[in-house]
């Protein structure tokens, strides 16, 4: 069975007919064609998937897409103004906390609901923040360092 | 013609990677995001049975179904595929054996995905049982049944060979200790999972595949081979790829399978495996198990070693010959060392097959060798560092198995480790459940012979310079994020003296860029960054003698000084455009290549069968110290800092080198700690993230990278490897750092709380007998 989903994506409200079974992550990526969000496991064990809802980190390999009518999703895609990158996307660049690049999309997006509710995390809460998103390429310590450059605690080694 | 100084300063420098900006805000494109709306769902039937006979495969029911548009099986391909040209072994679809749980059996097209999963329920499989086997040593028992029939005995390769005189040696040594280790199965897990999309064009029969691969060409031959094409009608297309570690440093079956389909459907097949399938794909690092003998002096001189190992090898060939005779050759190359026995065997498996993880070959034998050094180090009453200095090469020097070292950064690592850890004051004297742990390990900078011997020069890169003023710098080279594609660019602005922002780098697409060998064996910087080199040097001269004629002087009186071309320093000058507008009044845009092949003094010996594997431009070094605290109630082994010291030859982007060194040492933490694949009757028990255990953000230590250049006299500026080298050492040092907390010696990885858990009861009972027979002595 189909629905009519409504929600808003990226700050555009949309309307599309969408199967009962279809996943947020496959809904955004194949229906919508936003393959920013990254499929990476069978379901629920890496992150790479991550985007929020209502400003909220979800899984969108473990959520139906016919489960956010109404609500507010972000991807990767939405952070980011006219021709500039967010802070946390910056950071990730800047540090290299983004080797391949995968993972990456998942992390800055849960790093972002993580800056969202606390702008100024210490590592401690970076790392609890972070835990659910698998990165193979990093080892995380950059990935820690861009995210505190986001935060701002990283302003003395900003570049000018 | 003079050089000034570079205007971008990009050698030496952190620069952040040139395609970043698409990686943070998800424009960056991998396989599976090219969506082709008309593209086929592609599926895969893969064998229940881990060694079977094939009886029946049907697959008239599923041809049948509407929306099936193609159904594929081992009988539309009878050619085998492999990477070594003398072990090519395996079918895309298993042909009348199956011989791993999962290996690909049929593959259908269908319109859209829940036919394509119909379908493959409607193919009727009749398989009659084979014997399998599950370990080494089953299946290099006398009465079992040859895999392969041209591997009698189920053995792949069998190297055994002895350089200077290794009795002689042990009889000098003032001790002489045999260890036997073990390390489990690894594998990649690269966070992309295994993808293709094959467009075959009818009207023209023309084929052109995207994939996950880090190895664009030899997927070219292999598919040239397999569909049986004509090379030229065949285009393969490298996107960003979502890592690689080694797991893709072969043609796979995915990419075969899913060009099967499409020019069987006469269209685009789209196939995205899941995380379940790549891991079965495998290619991972093989069970090992090393048996280890070294005799060493007074001083803590290595007089003799003995090496015995054998590798589980999975079902079918791979690189298997290689990574058995790297795991003896690079034995030598890091300490001076004349006296080796070694005997490696590699073992046919009815498990997926092993291939060429980070750190191909050397790993496990690392692990053994420095764990053993610290125990003999320790009944010596030596420091670990001190026996280390004691084994130190002298640079420029050849091994005893031929293998050329020109740098050795390895010294100053020792120093810097040392220092930065404060080992000196802190080692033993972190109380009991804390310890420091050290050891060294080192790397080849590209293997000086490729695996497809043609004659060709190792590498080559075009340079193309246009009207505007662009620098396109096109290379087969694959970026697999490991950040190749900025360096080369750094590199040709180096060279050329221009700003970074005038290069961009187009890679990896056979219709557009010369061919390269691929990512594997940390090539890319040293061979393709020289090709870079000679390029760029090229197109300088041209700029050169363009300036010259239109300034009316001789080419060797141009002053360069940045993107400015003088006559004389007094002289106004010619402009980038007008240099530009000048060179290409000649003949128009203007292609230059540059060239790389390894001076034949860097290809090995002949000291034995296979000697070349090991032989190389460079070896990079790494030395690092390991700092754990271990819970005994609950055999928890925690990784508190790590500090390490990477010889590069010279860092050509330092943020880039930092990451790789980063990565390659929390990878090694993966493999020591909890990383491992396990089967069970062939079934794999931990083909997804939560069961096989990748290291969180939040069991993942500070890991403090200290930078040694010792300048290669043959690298790219100086360049070695950065991505490789420093893994292997993270193993040994986190077992040492064990025996430091606990006074454990743990010869099993990964040490996961059981083991840990087992290790101490063992030894606690030990104990408890050595009191009971100290007091029955008494009595
Ligand atoms: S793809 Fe959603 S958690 Fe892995
Ligand atoms: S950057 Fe490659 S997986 Fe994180």
């Amino acid at each position: 069975m189909s629905k009519l989903l409504t929600l808003t994506l990226n700050g555009r409200e949309r309307v599309d007919a969408v199967a009962d079974n279809v996943l947020l992550l496959d809904y955004l990526r194949e229906v919508v064609g936003l393959t920013g969000t990254k499929t990476c496991c069978d379901g629920g064990e890496c992150g790479a998937c991550t985007v929020l809802a209502d400003d909220e980190p979800v899984l969108a390999c473990l959520c139906l897409a016919n489960a956010c009518a109404g609500r507010r999703i972000e991807t990767v895609e939405a952070l980011g103004e006219s021709g500039r990158l967010a802070p946390i996307q910056q950071g990730f660049h800047e540090k290299l906390g983004a080797q391949c690049g995968f993972c990456t999309p998942g992390l800055i997006m849960a790093a972002e609901g993580l800056l969202r509710r606390n702008p100024r995390p210490n590592e401690d809460e970076i790392r609890a923040a972070l835990s659910s998103n698998i990165c193979r390429c990093t080892g995380y310590v950059k990935i820690i360092e861009a995210v505190q450059w986001a935060a701002g605690l990283g302003a003395a080694e900003k570049p000018s | 013609m003079s050089d000034a100084p570079a205007p971008s300063g990009a050698i030496g420098a952190y620069v952040p990677l040139l395609d970043g900006p698409e990686k943070v805000t998800g424009a960056a494109k991998y396989t599976a995001d090219f969506l082709a709306p008309d593209a086929l769902c592609g599926r895969i039937l893969r064998s229940p049975s881990s060694h079977a006979e094939i009886v029946k495969l049907d697959v008239a029911a599923a041809r049948r179904l509407p929306g099936v548009k193609a159904v594929v099986t081992g009988a539309d391909c009878a050619t085998p595929f492999g990477v070594l040209p003398i072990a090519m072994n395996e079918f895309p679809l298993a042909r009348e054996r199956v011989r791993y749980r999962g290996e690909p059996l049929a593959a259908v097209a269908a319109l859209d995905e829940a036919t394509a999963v119909r379908a493959l329920g409607l193919i009727e499989l009749e398989l009659k049982a084979l014997p399998a086997y599950y370990t080494a040593d089953e299946a290099r028992a006398p009465e079992a049944t040859d895999l392969h029939a041209e591997r009698p005995g189920n053995i792949e390769r069998d190297v055994v060979y002895e350089l200077g005189q290794v009795e002689r040696g042990f009889a000098k040594a003032a001790l002489v200790r045999e260890a036997s280790y073990r390390c489990a199965e690894v594998y990649q897990v690269q966070t992309e999972t295994h993808a293709a999309l094959a467009d075959y064009d009818a009207l023209r029969d023309r084929l052109a595949v995207h994939c996950t691969t880090q190895v664009p060409f030899y997927v070219h031959l292999m598919l040239a081979r397999c569909l049986a094409m004509d090379k030229a009608r065949i285009r393969v297309i490298k996107p960003h790829i979502g890592g690689g570690f080694g797991a893709r440093t072969e043609t796979l079956n995915v990419e075969l399978i899913c060009a099967l389909l499409a020019r069987a459907a006469g269209g685009k097949v789209r196939l995205v495996t899941s995380r379940e399938e790549t891991f079965i794909t495998h290619r991972g690092r093989p069970e090992q198990a090393v048996t280890l003998k070294i005799g060493m002096a007074k001083d803590g001189r290595v007089l003799a070693v003995d090496c015995e190992t054998v590798q589980r090898g999975g079902a079918y060939s791979g690189y298997g010959i290689v990574t058995i005779l790297y795991a003896g050759s690079l034995l030598n190359a890091i300490y001076a060392i004349d006296n080796v026995r070694y005997h490696g065997t590699r073992v046919l498996t009815n498990t997926p097959p092993c291939g060429a993880m980070r750190g191909h070959g050397t790993v496990n034998v690392r692990f053994a060798f420095e764990a053993l050094l610290d125990t003999m180090a320790a009944e010596l009453g030596l420091d670990p560092f001190a026996v280390r200095r004691a084994n130190l090469l002298r640079a420029p020097t050849r091994t005893a198995n031929d293998l050329l070292v020109n740098s050795y950064g390895l010294p100053e690592c020792l120093d810097r480790v040392e220092q930065a850890s404060g080992w000196q004051a802190r080692k033993r004297k972190l109380g009991q459940g804390r310890g420091l742990g050290m050891a060294c390990s080192h790397y080849v900078s590209g293997a000086s012979k490729p695996v497809h011997w043609t004659g060709e020069p190792h590498a080559t890169v075009n340079l193309k310079l246009d009207f505007d003023g662009s620098i396109v710098l096109l290379t087969g080279a694959p970026e697999i994020g490991q950040g190749s594609s900025t360096v080369l660019a750094q590199i040709a602005a180096e060279v050329l003296g221009v700003a970074l922002a005038r290069i961009r780098v187009v890679a990896g697409d056979s219709e557009l860029t010369p061919k390269d060998n691929g990512a594997y064996s940390s090539r890319v910087t040293v061979m393709v960054g020289n090709a870079t080199v000679a390029a760029a040097e090229n197109l300088k001269r041209r700029l050169a003698a363009a300036a010259a004629r239109a300034l009316d002087c001789a080419p060797e009186d141009i002053e360069i000084e940045g993107e400015t071309f003088r006559a004389s320093s007094q002289d106004q000058g010619l402009d980038f455009d007008e240099v530009v507008t000048a060179a290409l009044k000649e003949a128009g845009t203007i292609t230059v290549s540059g060239n790389y092949s390894t001076p034949p003094e860097a290809q090995g010996g002949k000291a034995y069968r296979g000697a070349t594997v090991g032989s190389t431009v460079a070896f990079s070094y790494a030395a690092q110290v390991v700092e754990v605290s271990v819970d005994e109630e609950t055999g928890q082994v925690t990784v508190e800092k790590v500090w390490v010291a990477h010889d590069c030859g010279k860092a050509l982007n330092r943020l880039a080198v930092e990451g790789q060194v980063q990565g390659s040492v929390w990878m090694g933490m993966g493999q020591a700690l909890s990383e491992e694949t396990g089967y069970f009757q062939g079934l794999p028990l931990a083909a997804n993230m939560l069961d096989y255990r990748v290291p969180t953000i939040a069991e993942s230590p500070p890991i403090e990278v200290q930078i040694v250049e010792s300048n290669d006299p043959l690298g790219p500026f100086g360049a070695k490897e950065a991505g490789e080298g420093s893994l292997a050492g993270f193993l040994p040092a986190l077992a040492n750092a064990v025996v430091d907390a606990i006074g454990l010696r743990v010869t099993e990885l990964p040490l996961t709380p059981d083991r840990v858990l087992r290790a101490l009861d063992r030894q606690r009972r030990a104990r408890e007998r050595e009191a009971a027979r100290a007091a029955r002595q008494k009595t």
